[in-house]
């Protein structure tokens, strides 16, 4: 029979006792040799299955619970005790009803659509021209996928202010070039610049689990395909595409779970104008010390993050994923 | 109807070449199998007809066109692989759409065409299920249908059986041979390690070993009269003994041999060649004495492994009422016209 890994079981599941038979090698399935009629021993020694499994599941269970559930709590149980008296919900009628609030949800929302469209877009783009379009360092290319994931997402926008920033060198070739005062590069303290920073930051979370569906893609059917008359376009749209779609779904998902709680790119634009969920969080409760709003709006966005991520397993369940 | 030729096609892949001055050319109509073991450029070979390999000299032509240059999309080639290749997320009737689709056939027809493909291949009541629910033999299936529904003037198999067990092999290799039949205006360029799918199926073999072309001809020609050594053994794995040419026979391990000694002149050299099944236990013309040193039963026949004067010599014969023992004297024998002489300057073309 199979364990709970989809493994078949190695061990011989007769107690230890007179009728069994000891000390018959078995090796099954997986090669491992276990010995017929010997008791599983652990480290919880002869304690009945039920009680181990317990047992061994306790300890992370405690240490989630103490380092990211105990604080959740506490953000949530503070979202309903206004420090300054009142109702359970009269911080949350009272953020719901501010304009702030819903600029900044809306900000989020669009900021974050966009972004994981652009990353989908781009990603699903690079990620083929990687995987099939043979040129040299493409192996070089894909490895540095991997190095970019660990990049901290305020050092790519510290980049891109030198680039595209006021005093950046995209303006000074301008300037430069043309002799005038001040160049004509203002959009990175913009949404638009935002966009741009998160699109080029997230784009690798899209491709990492693209390139890795794009190689266990069979070869065999792109070639059947051309053979069969298919355009590479048809071939990308018809075959690749609909194949990779749990991986696009993966990366996309991830990447607007992201984009919804992004807070260095936001800050480190300099976009004034920009207010995001996050940065609506930073403010209520640094900047204003109004702790009960900031915690209204991070349930709020925790309940987003959440529902999309539901959202995407219902999805994903649903599609075969 | 189109034919294929290839025209001194070479390949290489960096720096080695994997296909060498090939040479061959496919009657249209004919199927052809490439029968090689695995490394002698057979596959390669249908790959450059396909168009996924760019020859690195020489021309493939398809129906008397150039095709060398061609993408694949542009050659109207049908191929089934060994892997069946079916894209998962589309049924069955998409599967053998997909060509059709992609080469703008008319709307209206698609589904009359898909639907004669399918029962073509006896697959018309799977139309909706998806290749997941499908066993590999009618995945095979659903393969040949799409690659026929195109009406391809070139169908190329590339080990097309190989996933298959050795009985839905058999099975399959009905439906192909019955499929040409029916379809005689199609090409076949068959590529298979597998010498009984070669014999069965093909109207021609070529034999490929180490990138080039050892031998081609009818199966009955490769089989009973092998110009390689190569050739004799890959097909129906023949027994190898040297000879020395003699007047009106050979000499092998100082003993005469009557055989036909062909053009080879006397005193030169030869290899013999002869089946295993063509061996007789007893004494005979053509005798060959040794001891046992391996006797296996294969049901209906039993091999036996004889030494001969140092050379290990294989004999089929109907089953044994008596096996003989390890280390047992035995004689072999084999008739004059069942032996072939290989001359010495064909023994690895």
């Amino acid at each position: 029979m199979p364990d709970a890994s989809g493994r078949a079981a190695t061990q011989n599941p007769a107690p230890a006792g007179p009728s069994a038979p000891v000390g018959v090698a078995v090796v099954g399935r997986a090669g491992v040799p276990a010995v017929a009629g010997a008791a599983p021993r652990g480290l919880w020694g002869a304690a009945p299955q039920g009680v181990r499994r317990a047992l061994w599941v306790l300890p992370p269970v405690a240490v989630l619970a103490l380092v990211f559930l105990y604080p959740l709590a506490l953000v949530v149980q503070q979202s309903f005790t206004p420090e300054n008296g009142g109702g359970a919900f009269d911080a949350y009628a009272s953020v719901f009803a501010s304009a702030s609030f819903r600029e900044a949800l809306g900000t989020t929302v669009w900021l974050a659509v966009g972004a994981t469209a652009g990353c989908l877009l781009l990603g699903f783009t690079l990620a083929l021209i990687i995987a099939f379009v043979p040129f040299p360092g493409a192996k070089a290319v894909a490895r540095f996928i991997d190095v970019f994931l660990s990049f901290p997402s305020f050092l790519i926008t510290l980049a891109l202010l030198f680039i595209y920033g006021t005093v950046g060198m995209a303006n000074g070739v301008w300037t430069d070039l043309f002799g005038v005062a001040e160049g004509p590069f203002r959009f990175l303290t913009t949404p638009w610049g935002v966009l741009l920073a998160e699109i080029t930051y997230f784009t690798p979370f899209v491709m990492r689990p693209l390139l890795a569906a794009f190689s266990q893609l069979d070869t065999a059917q792109l070639e059947v395909a051309a053979g069969l008359g298919a355009r590479p376009a048809r071939i990308v749209r018809q075959v690749i595409l609909p194949e990779s779609l749990p991986a696009l779904a993966a990366g996309g998902s991830l990447v607007l779970v992201m984009c919804l709680n992004e807070f260095g790119i936001v800050l480190f634009t300099g976009a004034k104008d920009v207010t995001t969920l996050p940065m609506l969080i930073y403010g209520k409760a640094i900047l204003e010390s109004d702790y009960a709003a900031a915690c209204v709006v991070a349930v709020v966005n925790i309940a987003i993050s959440v529902g999309l991520f539901g959202l995407y397993r219902v999805v994903g369940k649903r599609a075969g994923a | 109807m189109s034919g294929i030729r290839f025209d001194s096609v070479s390949v290489a892949y960096n720096g080695t070449t994997v296909l060498d001055s090939l040479d061959l050319t496919v009657e249209p109509g004919e199927v052809m199998a490439l029968l090689g073991p695995s490394g002698s450029g057979k596959t390669t070979a249908l790959r450059a007809v396909a168009g996924f390999v760019r020859p690195l000299s020489g021309r493939v032509l398809i129906g008397g066109r150039d095709v060398t240059a061609l993408p694949p999309h542009k050659r109207g080639i049908g191929m089934v692989v060994q892997q069946y290749a079916l894209f998962p997320h589309m049924r069955v009737e998409e599967n053998v759409a997909f060509g059709l689709r992609a080469q703008k056939a008319p709307r209206a027809e698609i589904p009359a065409r898909v639907a004669e493909a399918l029962e073509m291949t006896g697959m018309g009541a799977y139309a909706k299920r998806y290749p997941r629910e499908l066993s590999g033999g009618q995945q095979q299936r659903v393969a040949i249908a799409r690659a026929l529904a195109i009406r391809p003037g070139v169908l190329l198999l590339d080990e097309p059986l190989s996933a298959l067990d050795a009985q839905l092999r058999s099975g399959m290799l009905t439906e192909l041979a019955r499929l040409h039949r029916e379809l005689p205006e199609v090409s076949i360029l068959y590529v298979t390690h597998d010498q009984v799918e070669a014999l069965t199926l093909a109207d021609r073999i070529a034999v490929m070993d180490r990138a080039r072309l050892q031998d081609c001809g009818t199966p009955q020609q490769l089989y009973r009269a092998p110009r390689t050594e190569f050739t004799a053994s890959f097909v129906g794995n023949a027994n190898l003994l040297p000879v020395t040419v003699a007047d009106g026979g050979a000499v092998f391990a100082g003993r005469p041999l009557a055989l036909d000694p062909g053009r080879a002149a006397p005193g030169s050299t030869a290899t013999l060649c002869v089946r295993p099944h063509l061996l007789g236990l007893g004494e005979g013309p053509n005798a060959l004495r040794g001891t046992i040193a391996e006797v296996q039963w294969r049901g209906s026949t039993h091999r036996l492994y004889v030494d001969v004067d140092g050379h290990r010599v294989k004999a089929d014969l109907p089953e044994l009422r008596e096996t003989p023992a390890l280390g047992d004297e035995v004689t072999l024998h084999f008739e004059p016209r069942d032996a072939v002489l290989l001359s010495a300057g064909v023994s690895h073309a």
